[in-house]
């Protein structure tokens, strides 16, 4: 047994003892979390900064300050969600309770991502403490600063013997799969969510998958060009706020009708100034690429000669500092890599169409993506993206803030992936739902054989709910 | 044998292009909306129930020639269960499919959310032989509820019902969107080839796992309802007259133990062991009379695999000298009578596989309270039972050991219960159905925000200023107070 696979067994040990169990251990952890937060802001964002280049607003807002309100949130509703529920139980079963009863699945396993590094890595780990697993966490190499900053601060602020972070590379990731697990939580891209479901067939682990994908905005022709400005303004927000376009949830492109594109592109032109200055060279408040490789490959999604015809704005790129600037497009080809991949950096393609209606045959012919924003104050158009289309989730005349919401599920599907988490759907992802019944030893014997008419009759009348017939046969009076 | 009836039938052939076909077919026809109505959907379920009333008769008799299954298990198990779940369905759909609304905090204020449930798709679902009408059903009634298209495999173990099923429900239900494929190991493989929304399987942990490994390569979810041994722990203080009856019920009046809930061996203490197979004894006498392997009350094994790999169970060295109950076999028939064996090792064969059929090891302990950390060693059961009228031993039970589900002082029952959900855990499987819970393995539940063009908080756009982040510490703790004086621009120290 390597030396992973000892540490792993320990945790298990934990588990099995039965201590992770207790409501208050639970509740202590994540106390532990919120402390960490609230001691360790400072240097999370410092890490931020150094992984990602993220100004330490942007950290707060998107990673420190999320986790902390999801940890409240958690505590505050940890009693209720750990008392599992009575249910109905119909009369056929009669005299008997019925109860579903939450369970720890024993040890889990959660894969994080570089572009958010804390809040991807604490996010699920809140619902597995909640749930009451023992865990261990693989931080993404790619931040590396956040990766060892979590490794050095979890095992200060939460219980070792039940958490673990293991830092490293795709070798480490590959070494965790060959263990056994009771859960695999995984964010990152769907190439690398293919490699851990098949890992998980070994042992028939469930696992959770929170891919990407290119999640569409659609623009409505607004009659208000104050409207339209808030929608340029939260466009913006929404494609480069989060860590600069890397974030599965940013805006990929932009479907806008033909007569209202240039109204949008100036708009989008000033705001950008507004927000990050007036000298690409010199753009603050945004963060970089992350690493050479992913600079290399935005280059060349905007390097292909049709697509970068087709750039209105920005465009500049600098390979020392794998700086690229806000740049948007107009109609680049679709079937160019930059409308067929996630672009996942601050590209940003605009599409246009004659009919805005016509945006949902263009997204229901691509993959599902996990998030789609529409800005449209047109009620019969809201509801048809709801009912004709399919997506992680859908949300109007915003983007992103989705995210921040406990009561609703944050998942995708298909290619996007499955499974959800935040809030009360952390704690049932981490969660079996065990059915209990329970019954006393008052007895009818029409359930056992030798089987006759008479026992048949019986079954019959409890089954098509016909008590008249019941009691008859119960009183002799029917044959 | 079987093979060669299907290769004798041209009609038949199932290839990889007719899987392609017959998936892009599904996907059109799914893509129209159809199958998303309301109306469609309830009309649907209307006509499964219609058919299992309709066509009774025939059920039975495809039973018969599976698995011998006595009439009455035939209606209670398979016909009624079907029924029932048509029922729950039709009786909560509406409800269900009506969006659900969802708390917007203060953060996104204004601001409305809900959560819409929507069908995932085109999906594939995988039976079983031993509730060959059942275990195809139950889910596709659930995929249908959830404005599926969907595609049933019946497994050819249990040929009579799978023919059936390929016949009558095309006759009852849309066929353009609800197949039936027959076949053996290479039709489901051609079918595991195409790209589905959802699989839902049930059956073996082998299968299981080329099931999820094919899942894997489109990034399908999956639901695995598999089996594992089911424990039933008898406390001495209980009601041994009941508790008898109701361990033989669910063991052998449920196809003779080949049931995936069927308790799989008992715990129970040394010294109450003998009273316990005494009253064993009694109770299948009662039941089935002085010559089980006659009886009409029994099923028979389902075919000579799995007949020989009972008796090759029963003939291991470690335990052929346990049996203290039956034991007599039939191979013309394909029967083995009802056999109890006491104190088998821990490590024969018995006692590491799914026994899947009517023999039921008793394993002794000193104290009953050891039998939790014997079930806690193995891998997770589908179900766990107990027998007892210990308050405090059924707390602690519930507490400590984890399975699927668990039913005290009664076997198998759990699952006649739509409102609680019914599924394995670890080794048992993933995922969960029935009732409502059939309806969520088959939707996808979208998150949806509603909002204005309305109440901006700047804060959330650069440029970043030490005001900024004071608004947002304020909302994300949801300090109203602060916010108040962060907005004001009145710093807090």
């Amino acid at each position: 047994m390597g030396e992973l696979q000892e540490r792993v067994a320990e945790l298990r040990e934990t588990f099995r003892s039965g201590k992770t169990k207790h409501a208050a251990w639970r509740k202590s952890q994540l106390q532990a979390i919120l402390k960490l937060l609230e001691e360790e802001d400072g240097e999370i964002c410092k890490a931020l900064e150094e992984d990602l280049g993220k100004h330490p607003v942007e950290s707060y807002r998107d990673e420190v300050g999320i986790l902390a309100k999801s940890v409240k949130h958690c505590l505050q509703n940890l009693d209720k969600w750990m008392a599992g529920k009575k249910v109905d139980v119909p009369l056929v079963a009669f005299p008997t309770t019925g109860q579903i009863v939450p369970e720890p699945l024993g040890v889990v396993l959660i894969f994080s991502s570089w572009n958010f590094p804390f809040g991807v890595a604490l996010e699920p780990l809140i619902g597995a403490i909640a749930a009451g697993n023992a865990v261990v966490l693989k931080p993404s190499e790619l931040a590396p600063a956040s990766s060892s900053l979590l490794s050095h601060l979890i095992p200060i602020y939460l219980d070792n013997k039940a958490m673990l972070v293991i830092e490293g590379g795709p070798e480490i990731g590959q070494e965790l799969l060959e263990s056994k697990w009771d859960k695999i939580f995984f964010t990152g891209s769907a190439r690398i969510g293919r490699i851990v479901m098949a890992a998980a067939v070994k042992h028939l682990t469930p696992v959770t998958l929170e891919l990407g994908g290119k999640c569409p905005a659609l623009l409505d022709t607004l009659d208000s060009l104050d409207d339209a400005k808030v929608a340029a303004k939260r466009i913006v927000g929404g494609k480069w706020g989060p860590c600069s376009g890397q974030a599965c949830i940013a805006i990929d492109y932009v479907i806008v009708e033909e007569k209202f594109v240039s109204t949008l592109v100036d708009f989008l032109r000033q705001t950008i100034k507004k927000f990050y200055g007036d000298n690409p060279k010199e753009l603050k408040h945004i963060a970089k690429i992350v690493n050479k490789k992913c600079y290399m490959r935005l280059k060349d999604l905007l390097h292909d000669p049709d697509v970068e015809a087709s750039i209105v704005h920005g465009g500049s790129v600098d390979d020392e500092k794998l700086f690229i600037e806000p740049t948007i497009l107009l109609n680049p080809p679709l079937d160019a890599n930059i409308m067929t991949e996630e672009i996942f950096g601050p590209l940003l393609p605009i599409i246009t169409v004659k009919n805005i209606q016509d945006s949902i045959v263009f997204i229901n012919s691509r993959p599902k993506p996990l998030a789609i924003y529409v800005f449209t104050k047109d009620e019969h158009f809201k509801d048809r993206v709801i009912k004709e289309t399919t997506s992680g989730s859908v949300t109007f005349n915003d983007a992103l803030v989705q995210f921040a919401l406990d009561t609703l599920p944050f998942g995708g599907v298909g290619e996007s992936g499955f499974g959800r988490y935040h809030g009360k759907f952390s704690f049932d992802t981490f969660s079996h739902e065990k059915a209990i019944l329970r019954r006393n030893f008052t007895e009818i014997n029409f359930r056992y054989p030798p089987w006759n008419d008479l026992k048949l009759q019986f079954i019959r009348a409890v089954y098509n709910f016909d008590y008249m017939r019941l009691i008859l046969l119960v009183l002799g009076l029917k044959r | 044998m079987k093979t060669t009836e299907l290769d004798q039938n041209p009609v038949r052939e199932f290839d990889a292009q007719a899987a392609s076909f017959l998936v892009r077919d599904l996907r059109r026809v799914y893509a129209s909306g159809k199958t998303r109505d309301y109306g469609w959907r309830v009309s649907q379920l209307r006509m499964v129930e219609k058919m299992a009333t309709d066509c009774e008769k025939e059920i039975y008799e495809a039973l018969r020639l599976d698995l011998n299954k006595p009439e009455i298990e035939s209606f209670v198990h398979e016909i009624s269960l079907t029924k029932a779940s048509c029922q729950t369905m039709l009786k909560e759909l509406k409800h269900w499919m009506a969006p659900q609304k969802a708390k917007a905090p203060l953060t996104v204020f204004p601001a409305s959310a809900e959560i819409v449930s929507e069908p995932l798709g085109v999906v594939l679902v995988i039976s079983t032989w031993n509730y060959p009408l059942l275990l195809s059903l139950d889910p596709v009634i659930g995929a249908i509820a959830a404005g599926n298209a969907v595609v049933l495999k019946p497994s050819e173990v249990a040929p009579a019902t799978s023919t059936l099923l390929a016949r009558i429900l095309p006759r009852y239900v849309d066929s353009s969107a609800v197949r039936v494929v027959e076949g053996s190991v290479s039709a489901t493989s051609l079918l595991l080839d195409q790209q589905w929304d959802k699989i839902f399987y049930t059956g073996n942990a082998t299968i299981g796992q080329i099931v999820m490994s094919a899942a894997a390569k489109h990034l399908t979810p999956v639901v695995l309802e598999l089996g594992g041994k089911s424990p039933v722990v008898v406390d001495p203080n209980t009601n041994l007259e009941v508790t008898v009856k109701r361990i033989a019920s669910g063991k052998w009046g449920c196809n003779n133990g080949q049931t995936c809930v069927s308790p799989d061996y008992i715990i129970t203490t040394k010294s109450f062991a003998p009273k316990l197979i005494e009253a064993l004894k009694q109770t299948l006498e009662n039941f089935y009379g002085n010559d089980p392997l006659n009886s009409k009350d029994l099923s028979r094994i389902v075919n000579l695999k799995h007949y020989n790999r009972l008796t090759r169970l029963l003939d291991d060295d470690k335990v052929c000298d346990k049996i203290v109950h039956g034991g007599q076999k039939d191979e013309k028939r394909l029967s083995i009578s009802p056999t109890i064996l006491l104190d088998v090792p821990l490590d024969s064969l018995i006692m590491k596989e799914e026994i899947f059929g009517p023999l039921l090891p008793i394993i002794t302990v000193d104290d009953i309270e050891e039998s939790f950390d014997l079930i806690s060693s193995r891998s997770k059961p589908l179900a766990a039972y107990l027998f007892t009228m210990n308050k405090k031993l059924e707390q602690e039970f519930i507490g400590t050991i984890s399975a699927g589900g668990m039913l005290i002082n009664d076997t198998a029952l759990h699952l006649t219960v739509h409102s609680l959900p019914f599924g394995g855990v670890g080794g048992s499987g993933m995922g969960n159905y029935h009732g409502k819970f059939s309806f969520d393995a088959f939707s996808h539940k979208k998150a949806v925000l509603h909002r204005g063009f309305a109440g901006d908080a700047s804060a959330r756009y650069p440029p970043f200023t030490p005001k900024k982040k004071a608004i947002l510490k304020a909302l994300v703790i949801g300090d109203l107070f602060g916010l108040i004086l962060a907005l004001l621009g009145w710093p807090r120290t």
